[in-house]
């Protein structure tokens, strides 16, 4: 009983927060679609699921989330092999290269692409502008690191023992792979394709910048449905659909996350070198390198072009309103309130996440107490999955009175972040022996020297990847931002969205300028988090 | 017949095995006897193709450089066994008859038959998970065998085991492999492991092979004295201590009990320390003119306590010349 009493204590904070910040807005997004004005009726969700258009919004994110998901497990697989169990050279910088897409801003991702694939793109011969074609490849760009990381972690740490066990009795280089090796990782594929399937099916700034209104996905329809067209029961009835399906496959992803062996004696293998047979998946991981530097290539080329030829003009543009004063603030001013932000993001997120952690990765004693853990486990997981936009559009219907507070958008980013850190530190915290623990209170140490002695020591680094990651994550973040940013004190990725509706060359100069550095911020901040060499960073 | 010629294999660009070469005719049943870090374990992956080796590896007098690991027909037994956790255990010992392609009904009366061999009728159905260490490794040995290996390699076969069930399983595995005719390479750390289950020993011990040979051969002349305290002996005696108890300056190995109490024995030292054992009492005993030395008394009646003075006579099964004296 105290035990179940002192978690719950250390829980409050975390529950508190998601509580207000995170229940509260999404119930009332919610409500609003099941009460309408004369009360309950359900009714009303019904009519709007039965809309044509509807359908095809829902269809439309059905088939390219699958289709991206399998792309994207079918490229991963291969790179994740090549980077994570083969002495390659410069892996460490490739891997942090192809996380790069991950933490980069979605809307500067869709203006990366247009600049690609668009009219006078170097990619324009193949058409693909304004087609789903486009918004796949946007898709697979951002989420193939998901894959590459969750993959590769499992299969680093994979005892290669059994394969060459299966090689001793006979078994080829593809039948180990089919046999062995691959029913090994099944648990870290299926968890990172429902993972990335979810990251798709909920994706934002890369449709609403790449399909425009012709192609919606339920994520952006609800998006235009409240900013455009103010029909709030629709939208709502779609966020709710929305919750209910990703809450649906949290929980499969959950079941399916299985926890790893920690009975057996694990050594943990060499990289090998490539040999012939390695070569299609060197092959592969070279293409995806080129697939994610394409874009980003095109976006430094593209933000050095002026009207007046080649030159830096747009980025000394930064420091003004922009062409015909589009903005209310220079985005130089949108770039301080961005880290400025992010900093307050990513302490709230570390705050609550390591709570969580340490609340979830604890033994249980009992079956109650290890119920409450995984009801837990799973509650602060729901972030990952509910759309941003849902998020921010609950915060202004419930929250509507703080909405001239700045703290709503680092709480609401935090939020957004809280998983990532969650499921950085919990394979740490919990790879941690308990009798390490014991042994050190048994030897006399309080619960806080413990702390010091035992977690403290392991924790750190992943500690301060999971704040990069947070920092990555934050400053990128414009799905419940541009909900919620206040229009005299927008974010770089809410001024970047901003220049691009704007007419005008130097605006759209200013937007690619802007991607850069907010780009190049997010990259550095990666490459940092890298070098600390956490292999749960950025894994599901 | 595997024959190894100058093999040397580098690990982690450190040389682990230097310049082996040994023969292992059909049938015979070789242990590789060497402490931790001596290089026995890499010597056994590379001859399964498992590391990179130079020197050259053959079989049958063909060599097999360039043969991958799963074309050489050699089974390899970790361990732990390493058996496939997400299949039965009917299915584990089947997988090498599935990669031959052989027929669902052989296959099952060769599982079958296996699993009688290896004394587990009746699990079948069981996934590893659910097993005791030393049904795993029966289960991995079972499937190590179902390949009808040219050689078996063991790698420590037993070593996760407790020490009762080491010393039966161990019999059993040399009465499997004996029945089966395997050809067999044993790695161990563990020396009654070899004796119990091999017919040759080879001794490494920093890289190299230090002596190779049948069993009794070798435990009878160790080939220096590191190999003799690495092989059980207690001691090893040479110049004068060797001539005042034994009687010549050659150097000879001890075991524990070559020196026994006795009223009569030539011997005098006085008694250091003693303890009972269920057999006999071991002491250590200091010996005029050679220092501390291990001895046995009787089991029964009263033995000297320390400080006691002691007469000792060798007994003379229990000595080996030590490098081919």
């Amino acid at each position: 009983m105290r035990r179940v009493l002192g978690l719950l204590a250390l829980a409050a904070l975390p529950v508190a927060v998601l509580a207000v910040f995170f229940v509260l807005p999404v119930s009332g997004m919610v409500g609003r679609g099941l009460w309408g004005d004369g009360g309950f009726a359900p009714g009303q969700v019904l009519e709007v699921l039965g809309r044509p258009r509807v359908h095809r919004v829902v269809w439309f994110t059905v088939w390219t989330s699958s289709v991206a998901t399998a792309a994207a497990v079918a490229l991963g697989l291969p790179a994740a092999y090549a980077l994570h169990r083969l002495a390659l050279p410069a892996r460490r910088l490739v891997r942090a290269a192809l996380m790069v897409p991950f933490v980069l801003p979605t809307v500067v991702v869709g203006v990366a692409f247009r600049e690609l694939l668009g009219e006078s793109g170097p990619l324009a011969g193949l058409g693909l502008d304004g087609t789903p074609w486009a918004i796949l490849a946007g898709l697979l760009f951002f989420n193939v690191a998901v894959v590459i990381r969750t993959v590769g972690a499992a299969w680093e740490a994979l005892d290669p023992r059994p394969a060459e066990a299966a090689a001793a009795l006979g078994a080829g280089p593809w039948r180990v792979l089919a046999t062995v090796t691959l029913p090994a990782l099944r648990p870290a594929v299926v968890s990172s394709a429902s993972v990335v399937f979810l990251f798709c099916a909920t994706a934002f700034g890369v449709v609403l910048t790449l399909g425009g209104v012709r192609y919606a996905s339920v994520e952006t329809e609800i998006y235009l449905l409240t900013t455009t067209l103010y029909d709030l029961p629709a939208a709502a009835a779609l966020s709710l659909l929305q919750l209910l399906v990703v809450t649906a496959l949290l929980a499969v992803s959950a079941r399916l996350r299985a926890t790893p062996d920690a009975t057996v004696a694990r050594s943990v293998p060499r990289p090998t070198r490539v040999g012939a047979r390695d070569l299609p998946a060197v092959g592969v991981t070279l293409l995806l390198l080129a697939y994610v530097a394409a874009p980003i290539l095109t976006l430094v080329l593209g933000s050095l072009q002026t009207p007046d030829g080649w030159g830096l003009g747009n980025y000394r543009a930064l420091g003004s309103t922009g062409e015909g004063s589009a903005l209310l603030v220079p985005a130089s001013t949108a770039l301080v309130t961005s880290l400025r932000t992010a900093v307050d993001a990513t302490w709230m997120a570390l705050l609550l996440g390591v709570l969580v952690s340490v609340i979830v990765t604890r033994r249980s004693h009992g079956r109650a107490e290890r119920r409450l853990r995984a009801l837990l486990d799973g509650f602060f997981m729901l972030p990952l999955g509910v759309s941003a936009v849902t998020l921010g559009f609950g915060f202004l219907l419930t929250l509507g009175h703080l909405r001239s507070s700045p703290v709503l958008v680092p709480i609401a980013q935090a939020l957004v972040a809280l998983p990532l850190v969650v499921r950085t530190l919990t394979p740490v915290l919990g790879g941690i022996d308990d009798r390490q623990r014991q042994a050190a209170g048994s030897l006399g140490a309080g619960p806080l020297r413990t702390l010091l002695v035992v977690d403290l020591p392991v924790v750190w680094k992943p500690l301060l990847a999971a704040a990069g990651l947070c920092f990555a994550v934050s400053l990128g973040e414009f799905g419940a931002t541009s909900f919620l940013a206040r229009s005299d004190a927008p974010t770089l990725p809410v001024v970047i969205f901003r220049l691009l509706g704007e007419p005008g060359a130097l605006n759209y100069g200013m937007a690619l300028a802007a991607s850069v550095v907010l780009a190049a911020a997010t990259t550095v901040v990666m490459l940092l988090v890298e070098r600390l060499r956490v292999p749960s960073t950025g894994a599901f | 017949m595997l024959s190894l010629s100058h093999v040397h294999v580098d690990y982690d660009g450190a040389p682990a095995v230097v310049d082996v070469s040994l023969d292992l005719p059909d049938g015979s049943v070789l242990a590789v006897l060497g402490p931790s870090g001596s290089g026995k374990s890499t010597l056994l992956r590379a001859i399964a193709g498992l590391e990179p080796a130079r020197g050259t590896i053959s079989w049958d007098g063909r060599s097999l450089a360039g043969v991958p690991t799963h074309k050489r027909g050699f089974a390899l037994m970790f361990q732990d066994g390493q058996l496939f956790a997400h299949l039965t255990v009917a299915r584990n010992v089947a997988y090498p008859l599935r990669l031959r392609h052989i027929g669902r009904t052989t296959r099952a009366a060769r599982v079958e038959e296996l699993l009688a061999l290896v004394g587990l009728e009746g699990y079948a159905d069981r996934l590893p998970a659910t097993l005791s260490g030393g049904e795993r490794q029966r289960v991995a040995l079972a499937r190590a065998l179902a390949v009808e290996p040219r050689l078996l390699l063991l790698d420590e076969p037993l070593s996760a085991l407790d020490a009762g069930l080491r010393e039966r399983l161990a019999g059993d595995l040399a009465a499997i492999l004996r029945a089966s005719g395997t050809t067999a390479l044993m790695v161990t750390h563990d020396q009654e492991e070899a004796f119990a289950v091999a017919d040759r020993l080879a001794v490494m011990r920093a890289g190299r092979l230090v002596q190779e040979g049948a069993t009794a051969e070798v435990w009878g002349a160790p080939a220096d004295p590191a190999t003799a305290l690495f092989l059980g002996y207690a001691r090893v005696l040479s110049g004068d201590p060797g001539r005042l108890v034994l009687g010549t300056e050659r150097p000879y190995a001890l075991r524990r009990s070559a020196l026994v109490a006795d009223v009569d024995g030539p011997l005098r030292g006085r008694v250091v320390s003693a303890r009972a054992t269920p057999d006999v009492v071991r002491l250590v005993v200091d010996l005029e003119g050679v220092g501390e030395v291990d001895a046995v008394a009787g089991p029964s009646g009263a033995y000297p306590g320390p400080g006691e003075q002691v007469r000792l006579r060798v007994d003379r099964g229990r000595v080996a010349p030590v490098g081919g004296s």
